[in-house]
């Protein structure tokens, strides 16, 4: 019976842990300077929103850690000592490992600007994070103005949960028109529409230069690059981007990159260390993925590998298509494939997009324009099916025989509205046309 | 339920600084018509009758469209669960705890003491809040109005004005538009106006038909098989009879055949009334029913006790009537037994032959249950060679169940309760129809929520919003279909998922199950030799 350790109780320490118990009986602590249990990162949006408690974030009810024989620490590992395999932690504590899986996840960047420490200066990541937003925006009257520095998933998502407590904001964005290094441009215009709809004021092409203190080193107001412009503000939220939450391991003999850096089999240069989740940095991307995959699914489906390989069933870290989703304030979004912006899509990559008149919906299909070949689709509004378009993908089907099967993955509630006729039609119109 | 009206408008918001001055118009104007009610109840002679009525009535109405009109139209379609957990009336603070002490307490007046309400007896006229109602009463039925009345009509009420604001909230989901249009429907119709209509027919003498929903199906409706009811339909001619027989074919054909096609759904939150008032007066409380493993095993425990009570009580009160004259019925008591006891039998081998490995452990308490329920039945024909059973009389036994589960678990406690306990809490944890077609979804159904491959984030919104208390992400995290004999269908999880990952589908009883260690997305060599194991 070896000691499994696991830094970090997020979901891909946490699939490990649940895969490793399935698999054997080895002794198995999970390790969190955050929270006692395990919840789910992606919702901490809507404890904000009134949508649900924070209680409701936890997948596993809190029973189920000790019934299942895993033990919980809570505490903050200052360093790793791989000779002696030793964790120290930051209150004196020490902890002897057999096996140790790194899942420390991410953290908010913060580029170095002006101000980025101030009081009512935050980061949307932890938990922390959230409750520091509750002391300084519970309401519009302590709050009467948020700016919100990035347009990315964590950005929008903050504008949403600001509005909802009817907080105004101006969302500054740095390219020219939203997350359009990863959305081609006809949606992404679509969510510019949609984020003005919903009153948030919404500056493109636009740089934070510095933010400004008042005298008790809170913030009072931020200073946009391009104009000039000094706008008034208490809430400042620091959206542009995440990066591997890895500082602790600075010093420590396990190479870094960006992230604790990786091979197939998620081990670290040192033998017995893995690493797993947001912190995880292939040497080699896999395939179109990028080298550090900050997404949820890609976390669990590395704990779920590397319980695997711990369990002595080595399994290299295969992740199949790459799909993905996210919710612009009402729109929701999703993606199978690969789809890529109209600024960084590669040459043979050709895309059909299809909008429909309420603005709120659009698909774009990619696909290779020497052999017609299915490449991905975006699709925004309406629902799509997993599987098909996996087994699509699989089967490298070209371009014509998805369009004409596409009502086969429609995944909308019964009695929606269907609109594959008209994307069908469309279609066929301009490739007449072309 | 009068008081239900009130709730998500003015008392709702501890802030209500907070609302439009449109809404506080709205809220101002909903009291106003709550304020006659009050008046009529401590007596107040309003000289027009049919006047101070409709005005307040038509004050509630108003004031909640007005009200649901600047909630929603004001603000783009999407899912509008904004401070849910903020608002005192929805999140157990003090106003959900007084309305719910208010509700209780309505409902006790109502079933133990009507008089209160000004509930005549003998033949005297009305007073107080029934005597307001007489004029509408007296032009559906012809009749003075009773508490029942009064009680039909502020439930209907209820259900077509929050039906409305319903509505309004899903404006971008037609499912949850179309099933609610449906309860409305079936409300106003089948479960207020029909009886109505009805009893204007027992002024003939030809006539004398029970109150009868047609909608509402036995066991729900555990009173139609009692003497009086039974009596009445036989005695008002062909067209007693024949409401008689679609009684008993919507138990044995309709139910099971659309169950089969569709799950519970098609009755519990499309066609039921409770149903219909949990999804539109008690939508504000559906997050608010336990999601714990421990909630649902007491669910599981309560309502098949509640079934099993009522299949006994019912077979006792038929075989009572049976016995009374003899003569009168080509059924005898033996043969009435004897029958219950194959149909029983029938049912019972066919599941533990094709079903066996679904129930799992479940199969040991469907085997306990099955043999109590022969077993009483077989003492019952033995014992009861006069009107007992047990030693018990067959109409003690149907009156301790009209009080304990038809009065205090579905009113006082079902309706009283949503503000603390959910919206669902009857259906969930007591009804015995409920019971017979959540076994059926689960076992002989097409009816299943499909999850979305690998997309669920495990955010728990749609657990939270589950009124039925299902662990939905426990399933959806597990990229396994879920499919529980008391999932009612409402569709709410697949309307707040903000992934897309929930489905309410029918289609094959292949595969319907599926259990999943891991989800689709991963590698296909892992995936197989983990899904194999
Ligand atoms: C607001 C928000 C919304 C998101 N929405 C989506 C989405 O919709 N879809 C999607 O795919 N992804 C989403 N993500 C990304 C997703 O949440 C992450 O990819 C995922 O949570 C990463 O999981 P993890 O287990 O790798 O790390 P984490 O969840 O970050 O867990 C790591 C844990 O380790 C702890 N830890 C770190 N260092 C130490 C230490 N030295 N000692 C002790 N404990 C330590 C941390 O405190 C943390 O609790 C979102 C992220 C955020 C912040
Ligand atoms: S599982 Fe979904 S459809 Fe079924 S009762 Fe719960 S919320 Fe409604
Ligand atoms: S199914 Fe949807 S609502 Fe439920 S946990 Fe998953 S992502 Fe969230």
């Amino acid at each position: 019976m070896k000691h499994i350790v696991i830094i970090g109780n997020g979901i891909s320490g946490v699939t490990a842990a649940r895969h490793i118990r399935k698999l054997s009986d080895h002794k198995i602590t999970i390790i969190s300077g955050e929270t006692d249990y395990f919840f789910s990162r992606t919702a901490l949006m809507y404890v904000y929103m009134g949508h649900m408690k924070f209680e409701h974030t936890q997948p596993y009810e809190n029973w189920f850690w000790e019934k299942n024989n895993i033990n919980l620490k809570q505490g903050f590992v200052k360093t790793v000592d791989t000779n002696s395999k030793t964790l120290h932690f930051n209150d004196g504590d020490t902890l002897n490992y057999d096996s140790l899986i790194i899942a420390t996840g991410s953290k908010p960047n913060k580029f170095g600007w002006p101000g980025q420490d101030l009081k009512g200066v935050m980061g949307m990541y932890h938990k922390q994070d959230l409750e520091n937003l509750e002391l300084h925006a519970p309401n519009n009257k302590v709050c009467k103005h948020a700016v919100i520095v990035g347009g990315g998933l964590i950005g929008i998502e903050l504008a949403e949960m600001l509005n909802s407590r009817n907080i105004p904001v101006t969302f500054l964005v740095r390219e020219p028109s939203f997350w359009d290094g990863v959305l081609p441009d006809g949606e992404s215009n679509m969510i510019n529409r949609h984020i003005k709809n919903h009153h948030i004021d919404l500056r493109l092409s636009t740089n934070l230069k510095e933010i400004i203190s008042d005298e008790h080193g809170r913030v009072k107001s931020v200073i946009i690059e391009e104009t000039g412009e000094e706008i008034a503000c208490d809430v400042v939220g620091l959206t542009a981007g995440v990066a591997p939450n890895i500082d602790f391991l600075k010093g420590s003999p396990i190479e870094l990159g960006r992230g604790v850096k990786v091979n197939r089999l998620l081990e670290t240069n040192i033998e017995d260390v893995y690493a797993i989740g947001d912190c995880a940095e292939q040497h080699e991307a896999i395939g179109q993925r990028r080298p550090i995959e900050a997404v949820w699914y890609t976390g669990r489906m590395m704990g779920e590998t590397v319980a695997q390989t711990i369990c002595g069933n080595k399994t290299p870290y295969k992740p199949g298509h790459w799909f993905n989703s996210a919710k612009f304030l009402d729109i929701e979004y999703q993606t199978y494939g690969w789809v890529f912006s109209t600024q960084n899509k590669p040459d043979y990559e050709q895309h059909f997009h299809w909008k429909h008149d309420d603005d709120t919906k659009c698909i774009t299909v990619a696909f290779n324009k020497d052999t017609n070949v299915f490449l991905g689709i975006n699709t925004f509004g309406i629902r799509m099916r997993h599987e098909h378009f996996d087994k699509w993908l699989t089967e490298n089907r070209d371009v014509d025989y998805v369009m004409k099967h596409l009502a086969e993955a429609n995944f909308d509630p019964e009695f929606y509205k269907r609109y594959e006729e008209d994307i069908l039609a469309t279609y066929t119109n301009q490739l007449k046309l072309a | 339920m009068s008081n239900k009206l009130n709730d998500s408008m003015s008392l709702a918001k501890p802030e209500a600084n907070n609302l439009s001055s449109k809404q506080k118009i709205a809220v101002v104007i909903g009291i106003i018509g709550l304020f006659i009610m009050g008046l009529a109840i401590f007596n107040t002679n309003f000289p027009n009758k049919t006047l101070f009525l409709s005005l307040s009535i038509g004050a509630i109405v108003v004031g909640t469209i007005l009200f649901a009109n600047d909630a929603y139209l004001t603000k783009l379609e999407g899912i509008k669960n904004d401070g849910v957990w903020f608002k005192s009336i929805s999140s157990r603070g003090m106003l959900g705890w007084v309305t719910g002490v208010f509700l209780t307490g309505f409902y006790i007046v109502l079933y133990f003491y009507p008089q209160y309400l000004g509930q005549s007896a003998n033949g005297e006229p009305n007073t107080g809040l029934i005597s307001l109602f007489d004029p509408l009463s007296n032009i559906l039925s012809g009749n003075p109005a009773s508490q029942w009345f009064v009680y039909g009509t502020l439930y209907t009420v209820a259900i077509l004005v929050f039906g409305y604001k319903f509505m309004l909230k899903y404006r971008h989901n037609r499912y949850e538009q179309l099933r609610t249009a449906s309860v409305m429907f079936f409300q106003l119709g089948f479960a207020f106006l029909i009886p109505e209509f009805m009893s204007r027919l027992n002024t003939s003498p030809d006539y004398n038909l029970p109150y009868y929903d047609l909608k509402s199906m036995w066991p729900l409706n555990y009173y139609l098989f009692d003497s009086w009811s039974i009596n009445g339909l036989l005695s008002s001619g062909s067209l007693g009879l024949l409401m008689l027989l679609f009684g008993i074919v919507s138990i044995f054909v309709v139910s099971p055949i659309l169950t089969y096609k569709y799950g519970k759904r098609w009755y519990c939150s499309w066609v039921c009334g409770c149903g219909g008032l949990a999804e539109t007066a008690g939508d504000s409380f559906r997050q608010l029913s336990s999601k714990k493993l421990s909630a649902w095993k007491l669910e599981r425990w309560l309502i098949h006790t509640v079934l099993v009570f009522s299949v006994l009580m019912t077979t006792a009160v038929i075989y009572t009537y049976l016995g009374s004259d003899p003569n009168k019925f080509w059924l005898t008591r033996g043969a009435f037994v004897l029958s219950v006891g194959i149909l029983l039998t029938v049912v019972f081998a066919v599941i533990m032959i094709f079903k066996r490995k679904e129930l799992g452990k479940d199969a040991r308490y469907g085997a306990i249950g099955y043999f109590v329920v022969i077993a009483a039945l077989f003492i019952m024909h033995y014992t009861g060679a006069s009107d007992k059973i047990f030693f018990i009389k067959a109409s003690s036994l149907r009156s301790a169940y009209g009080l304990y589960i038809g009065s205090i678990f579905s009113g006082v406690i079902g309706t009283g309760f949503y503000p603390i306990l959910g919206n669902r809490v009857w259906c969930r944890f007591g009804c015995p129809m409920a019971a017979v077609l959540g076994f059926q979804q689960r076992m002989f159904s097409k009816f299943r929520i499909t999850t979305n491959g690998g997309q669920c984030i495990s955010c728990g919104n749609c657990s939270t919003y589950c009124e039925m208390g299902i662990d939905v992400r426990a399933y959806a995290q597990k990229g396994e279909n879920i499919v529980r004999s008391s999932c009612v269908g409402c569709g709410v999880c697949s309307a707040v998922c903000p992934r897309g990952v929930l489905k309410l589908e029918n289609d094959t009883m292949e595969g319907r199950i599926n259990s999943n260690e891991i989800l689709l997305g991963n590698d296909v060599d892992l995936m197989d030799l983990i899904n194999k194991k």
